[in-house]
């Protein structure tokens, strides 16, 4: 991807953060690339609040969602699962149920005659699957499926798996997973001891020199429970396996490696598979792979020679479709009294289930300035389903324990949580987020800890967001102009629901001068080009300079048209309000319209791919690669506990967000408003709980497994920064995820301040908050 | 992971032996006590005709009786928009109007609606114009996957209905049983204030 010197020009382009001044930097980029693109204010459709390309299709219920997908002859499975958390499954008698009148395959998951997939290692683990005429059928068959378990001893509390005699989740740790990972970090080639995978070890300078300068020296243990992702849409595909062919319609966050994914398994070319998505019901992290059911599904389409669809029910979905790994943290931080960083050392252990990932991200390796700091991040193996990448895997969990020691130490420094982080985070960024974020809040309100008189008791925290800003290199857009003046916007990417197809038909309709509504999107679909996954806040920055690109090569073509119309030369034209007018005489233009019928063919079209970054990356690992400026994010939280009850309510969350470039505020303001709502719903309600003598999920649905809903919801007073880099054609970054990392610190915080005594474990529920103020037992 | 008695073949069970079953509860008989006024004490398992009238027509389908008026309306009946996400009653998004009324169609049998109209989110729109609450959802964005969407605007609708002149704490309360993991609840209560204000003119 390194370009040649000599196919590079200078460009000039806005730099810096809105509210604070706009400057000017110079980018050498690709000969290719579009012109700068000037400031949000100087724009006409991009940085305005464009309303969803598909919104009437949503909301008049046309939008096809996966499972809403029917072809005919289609069949309907169910997979059963394990009821016991680790078995050795001895034989399995499939006889009875294919006998049954309905059924038309049946799939054998765990098979006896494979030690490596006959054991099962966690309740709700695929057994088998079955494929009839109805779902009431394939139900029926499941239960004339006579399974013999060999029960093998088991473990689901995670501290007793991290103990001497635990019972080993995976024997010796041949078959331990030790690949790549879903979540965030662990790396390949770990150790295992018992259930213990690791340490996972950074290190930079030396901490024990930095703790022997310290002047004041915090520590603390931080806890946090495993969150399901709830995705409302489950998990579903319709596997479609015709005589080469393969097309799944499938509820995916990457419709471009799903594709791989399904040649790779079943042995087929690249351009003999498709995958499809319209409309996605969520994901946040879960629906970025095929998954086991992807692969069931298109198996029993392959044997019973018919379409099948596979959707999961809703105790699939919490047992078996991912969540985000639990942690424990111990944090200690040394500091100079002017609050001078000396020294960060974390040590963590998280859990996955029977997966990998559960690190606790990055945040105290890269958040604060310090020389010295050595982490060392475990995984720990126990019999429950797999985790994986959830809204900012990593750094959620870990936010909370590092901006809870942070607050912990400006309160040993006596210095205002604010102003330590103005001194020890390099971040220009973040400095104006705390300075817009205070003054909205009302920072000075702020009271010391626990001084609110009376029983309901008030408070105010912060906590702050770091996250990558990311891009999928292998992202692709064509834009395609029609001689009666019709565009469309094409490209494999999916719309999870942040409204990835809006932004693109913006960034298009802002080139051609016209309105984002003429735009026409095709998107979630391989035969489109490939389109990057929606995961790691990646989409929009992977996309919309494509998308740019391809609509400037489009119109360069369509301008020598319309040169010849108006008489005068392509470079002197320029598009706005639907026409193309000559830009050093006015009062010459023609309608957009008229320029595309003189198009010489019913059809012109471009493609373009994402260009590098154009100051270059900081790391590249494949087709991802990593900006250089992160994405910050602070948030100001301010709660009211009732000290008799315990009860936690958030009153108010003031988010301060950054994300390059905003192309679409109203919809950013969306995806913050469902950032701070998971993270409030984590901080106070939700819990995977397991059943340590059975294993099972005693919370399996959505009235158990508590989240937070309509009366839960704060105000939430969200604002965006404009921060120009010139870093791509749309200078554009994600904001799903960053928006979700500060929430829950910022209220553990603000529940400190409030009563004055330090919740460290999640969820911080009636219980919790009673027992740190000792009018209950506290529970272990 | 399934439990031996299902939700439907309980259903079913407590149907066919009416109140006072020794497993009654005040659940089970109050559908038990339906299944009786219904005069369908002994149905199933083969299909049965019905008549369901949804969205101002009358629709003809053979079910089986153990299916769900949700089932019925995605299967058979094709109004995919009815979406189901828990199908147990616990997230409202599968939510239709049964004369008018904002119910789970997810917890009710397709045999026992009876004569009762059905709106689903297909039938909101009158001649192609959107419903002033579709139209403050797409304006104020209060949507995003718009998976949990068509159940909360039927709430919304239902809501504008019973009470034209709604607060914020109405709107919340309205749709206080729907859960949406898109966090779409700040714009889903300024849309539909704002299309009770449009609907009063």
């Amino acid at each position: 991807m390194t370009v040649a010197k000599e196919t590079l020009r200078p460009e000039t382009f806005a730099s810096g953060i809105a509210s604070v001044g706009i400057g000017k930097v110079v980018r050498q980029i690709p000969a290719d690339e579009p012109p700068a693109l000037p400031p949000n204010a100087e724009l006409t459709v991009i940085g305005k609040a464009a309303p969803r390309h598909d919104g009437r299709a949503k909301v008049t219920g046309a939008a096809r969602f996966t499972a809403d997908v029917s072809l005919p002859g289609m069949l309907h499975a169910r997979i059963l699962r394990s009821p016991l958390p680790h078995a050795r499954v001895r034989s399995i008698d499939t006889s009875e149920a294919m006998r049954h009148p309905d059924v038309r395959a049946i799939l054998v998951i765990a098979d006896p005659a494979d030690m490596q997939s006959a054991t099962v290692r966690y309740c709700g683990a695929p057994v088998a699957a079955v494929a009839a005429v109805s779902m009431a059928a394939a139900e029926d068959a499941l239960r004339l499926i006579h399974v013999n378990y060999e029960p093998l001893s088991f473990v689901v509390d995670f501290d007793q798996a991290r103990a001497d005699r635990a019972p080993a989740v995976y024997q010796g740790g041949a078959d331990a997973p030790g690949g790549h990972p879903s979540g965030w970090p662990a790396a390949a080639g770990l150790p295992l001891n018992g259930n213990v995978r690791g340490p996972a070890v950074s290190q930079r300078g030396d901490v024990a020199r930095g703790f022997g300068d310290a002047d004041v020296i915090v520590e603390g243990e931080y806890r946090t429970q495993v969150q399901t992702h709830c995705c409302l849409e489950p998990h579903g595909i319709v596997a479609d396996w015709q005589t080469d062919t393969l097309t799944a319609y499938i509820s995916t966050q990457y419709t471009t490696g799903v594709r791989h994914e399904l040649a790779e398994q079943f042995g087929l070319p690249l351009n003999r598979v498709r995958v499809i998505v319209d409309a996605m019901g969520g994901g946040f992290g879960s629906k970025s792979t095929l998954g086991n059911y992807g692969h069931t599904a298109v198996e029993l389409s392959r044997r019973a020679h018919a379409p099948v669809r596979l959707v999961l029910d809703r105790e699939e979905e919490q047992i078996d479709s991912g969540n985000r790994p639990g942690t424990w943290q111990r944090l200690r931080i040394g500091a100079k009294r002017d609050g001078t960083l000396t020294a960060v050392s974390l040590v963590s252990f998280g859990t996955a289930g029977v997966g990998l990932g559960a690190g606790v991200g990055f945040n105290a390796e890269a958040l604060y300035a310090c020389d010295n700091f050595s982490g060392a991040q475990h995984d720990v193996f126990i019999n429950a389903g797999p985790g994986c990448a959830m809204r900012a895997p990593g750094n959620t969990p870990g936010a909370f324990g590092l901006e809870q020691a942070i607050d912990q130490l400006a309160e040993r420094l006596a210095m205002d949580p604010v102003i330590l982080r103005d001194r020890i985070d390099p971040s220009p960024v973040r400095r104006e987020e705390r300075r817009i974020g205070a003054e909205r809040i009302g920072w000075e309100r702020r009271h010391t800890p626990g001084a609110d008189p009376g029983i309901i008791k008030r408070g105010m925290g912060v906590g702050q967001s770091l996250w990558m800003a990311n891009v999928q290199l292998d992202s692709s857009c064509e834009v395609r102009v029609t001689r009666d003046g019709s565009i469309e916007v094409l490209s494999g990417v999916q719309d999870i629901g942040t409204g990835t197809g809006t932004v693109m038909a913006q960034t298009v309709a802002e080139v051609f001068g016209l309105r984002a509504q003429d735009i026409t999107v095709r998107i979630g679909d391989t035969e489109f080009p490939p389109g990057p996954p929606s995961y790691g806040s990646r989409a929009t920055a992977s996309i919309t300079p494509p998308a740019r690109a391809a609509a400037w090569h489009a119109l360069q073509s369509l301008l020598r048209e319309a040169a010849l119309a108006l008489n005068a030369a392509p470079e002197d034209l320029v598009t706005r309000d639907g026409r193309i007018v000559v830009r050093s005489s006015p009062s010459r233009s023609i309608r957009f319209a008229e320029a595309a019928a003189r198009l010489r063919t019913d059809r012109i079209s471009a493609v373009a791919s994402r260009s590098d970054d154009y100051p270059g990356f900081l790391r590249r690992m494949g087709d991802a690669a990593w900006a250089r400026q992160s994405l910050g994010g602070v948030q100001f939280a301010e709660v009211a506990v009732d000290t008799e009850t315990g009860i936690v309510r958030v009153e108010r969350v003031v988010a301060v967000q950054d994300c390059g470039r905003p192309i679409n505020p109203r919809l950013i303001e969306s995806q913050v408003h469902g950032g701070v709502l998971m993270g409030l719903s984590y901080a106070l309600f939700e819990d995977r709980i397991l059943d340590r003598h059975t294993g099972r999920m005693v919370n399996p649905d959505l009235e158990h497994y508590k989240l937070a809903g309509p009366h839960e919801t704060p105000a939430i007073d969200v604002v965006i920064l404009e921060n120009y880099q010139g870093n791509s054609a749309t200078d554009a970054y994600g904001i799903a995820e960053p928006a979700n990392i500060a929430t829950a610190p910022a209220i553990a915080n603000a529940v400190y301040n409030a009563i004055g005594v330090r919740l460290r474990s999640l969820p911080i529920t009636p219980a919790a908050i009673l027992g740190a103020l000792g009018k209950i037992p506290q529970r272990s | 992971m399934r439990s031996d008695l299902s939700r439907r073949s309980f259903l079913r069970g407590s149907a066919l032996t009416t109140a006072g079953a020794s497993m009654a509860n005040s659940t089970s008989s109050l559908f038990a006590q339906t299944a009786t006024q219904n005069g369908s004490a002994a149905m199933g398992p083969e299909p049965v005709a019905l008549t369901l009238r949804i969205n101002g027509v009358a629709r003809s389908v053979r079910v089986e009786p153990r299916v769900t008026l949700a089932e019925v309306l995605r299967g058979p009946l094709g109004l995919t928009g009815t979406k189901i996400a828990c199908n147990r009653g616990a997230c409202s998004a599968c939510t239709v109007l049964l004369d008018g009324a904002p119910i789970c169609s997810c917890m009710m049998l397709a045999v026992d609606v009876g004569a009762r109209g059905v709106t689903t989110i297909e039938g909101l729109a009158q001649g192609g114009a959107l419903h002033p609450v579709q139209q403050a959802f797409i304006d104020h964005d209060a949507l995003q996957c718009g998976f949990c969407t068509p159940g909360i605007i039927m709430s919304c609708a239902a809501l504008l209905d019973r009470k034209p002149e709604p607060n914020a704490d109405d709107v919340r309360a309205a749709i206080s049983g729907h859960v949406c993991r898109c966090g779409t609840y700040p714009h889903v209560v300024s849309a539909t204030l704002a299309a009770a204000k449009t609907q009063r003119g």
